[in-house]
C-alpha cells in the first residue's frame, strides 16, 4: 500500500487560516490502513480545526467527509454537487489522490493534509516500512522474494558492498543488508546456487527517470 | 467508604479505557467540557492486555492537539488505579477539579457563548 503520514496541525493551519468554508476529505484506502487520512483521522483534525478557529473568534465551517477512493472518478465525483461550497479542501489522501482531486476540480483551492512516504508495509501497528520503489521491472523471482532496489541503499543488483557488517547495512546499523537476507532466503530455499549468476544491467527505462509513466492495457478498456 | 469527590465531574462509564479515542476526547472539548480526564486500570493489568497503554497514547495525542490549538494539553489527563482504590478515585477527581478550575473555562466554550 501508498505509505503516508500526518502532516502536522500548525503546517495545515498556515494553509488554510485565511478561508472560511473548509472540507476535509479522507480516502479509505491506504492511508486508511496507515493511520493518516482516514475516517477517523478526518474527524481528529476536523474537530481540532474547529476549535482553532472559534478560539481565535472566527467561525469556519469545516466538513467532514470520507471517500473510498480518491484516486478514482467515480468516488471523486460524489462531491461534485457539493464542491462549490467549499472555498478550500485539505484532502488526506495520498499525492495521487490530491492531484486526482486538483485536476478534476479546478477551481478549488487544495491543500494536502499528509506527506506521502512510500510504498510499504505495516510490520506492526504504527510500523511502516519500505518494500517496493515500482521499477517497473520486477526482479523479485531471482532475488528469493526480496527487493534490492528498495531496500538496499546502493540498489545493487550483485550484492552484498563491503558495507554489509553482521547482516546490517553501513547507513544504519538499524536496517537489514538486503543482500544478506536475499542470501540467507535463497539458502533456505535451496536455491543459493542462482546467488552466483551475475544479474545483468538493469532495464531501467521503465523506471521514473525517463518522466511520469503510464500502463495501458487495451484489454481491458 | 460514602467518599466524598466534587459533584461537577460527569462519569463516563466505557468497558475499558481502551475504547477511548482522541475524537472522544476532542469532542467533549468541543461541546463545552473544561477538563477530560480519563482513568484506567493499573499500567501491566489491563484485562484486554493494553487498553489502558492505548489510552494513554490517545490522551497524550489529544494533549498535543489541545496545546497546538490553544486549548491546553493539560486540560486532558491520564489516571490509573486499582478498582478497590476508591480514595484514590476521590482524590484524582478533587485533584483534577482543582486544577481545571485554576485554568479557567473552555475557551471554546467562552467563544461559543459570545458568538451565540
Amino acid at each position: 500500500m501508498i505509505v503516508a503520514d500526518k502532516k502536522p496541525i500548525e503546517e495545515i493551519i498556515e494553509e488554510i487560516k485565511d478561508r472560511e468554508r473548509i472540507l476535509i476529505l479522507g480516502c479509505n484506502e491506504c492511508v486508511t490502513v496507515c493511520e493518516a487520512g482516514g475516517k477517523k483521522e478526518v474527524g481528529v483534525l476536523a474537530s481540532a480545526l474547529r476549535m482553532y478557529f472559534l478560539n481565535q473568534g472566527r467561525e469556519v465551517k469545516i466538513d467532514e467527509v470520507t471517500l473510498e477512493r480518491q484516486c478514482d472518478h467515480e468516488y471523486l465525483e460524489e462531491i461534485r454537487d457539493s464542491i462549490d461550497q467549499y472555498d478550500a479542501v485539505v484532502s488526506l489522501a495520498c499525492g495521487v489522490g490530491v492531484q486526482f482531486m486538483a485536476e478534476k476540480y479546478r477551481t478549488t483551492p487544495l491543500f494536502p493534509g499528509v506527506n506521502t512516504c512510500f510504498l510499504g508495509a505495516t510490520e506492526e501497528r504504527g510500523l511502516w516500512t519500505e518494500r517496493c520503489q515500482a521499477c517497473g521491472n520486477c526482479l523479485l523471482a531471482t532475488t528469493g522474494g526480496i527487493c534490492p532496489i528498495a531496500r538496499c541503499a546502493k540498489r545493487l543488483l550483485n550484492g552484498p558492498c563491503g558495507g554489509s557488517t553482521s547482516g546490517k547495512c553501513e547507513i544504519n546499523q538499524e536496517i537489514d543488508c538486503a543482500w544478506q537476507l536475499i542470501v540467507d532466503r535463497l539458502k533456505a530455499l535451496e536455491k543459493i546456487d542462482e546467488y552466483e549468476k551475475l544479474a545483468p544491467i538493469k532495464d531501467w527505462s521503465t523506471d521514473r527517470a525517463g518522466g511520469p509513466r503510464k500502463v495501458k492495457r487495451e484489454d481491458v478498456q | 467508604m460514602r467518599l466524598q469527590y466534587p459533584s461537577n465531574i460527569r462519569i463516563i462509564r466505557v468497558p475499558c479505557t481502551g475504547k477511548v479515542d482522541v475524537i472522544h476526547i476532542l469532542h467533549a472539548f468541543e461541546k463545552g467540557a473544561d477538563g477530560v480526564y480519563v482513568v484506567g486500570c493499573m499500567e501491566g493489568e489491563c484485562h484486554f492486555n493494553n487498553g489502558n497503554l492505548r489510552a494513554r497514547k490517545r490522551v497524550e495525542q489529544a494533549q498535543t492537539i489541545l496545546e497546538t490549538i490553544g486549548i491546553g494539553g493539560q486540560r486532558a489527563r491520564m489516571y490509573n488505579l486499582a478498582s478497590s482504590e476508591g480514595p484514590l478515585f476521590a482524590k484524582f477527581a478533587s485533584e483534577m477539579v482543582e486544577d481545571i478550575q485554576q485554568m479557567g473555562p473552555n475557551p471554546i466554550k467562552l467563544a461559543k457563548n459570545k458568538a451565540a
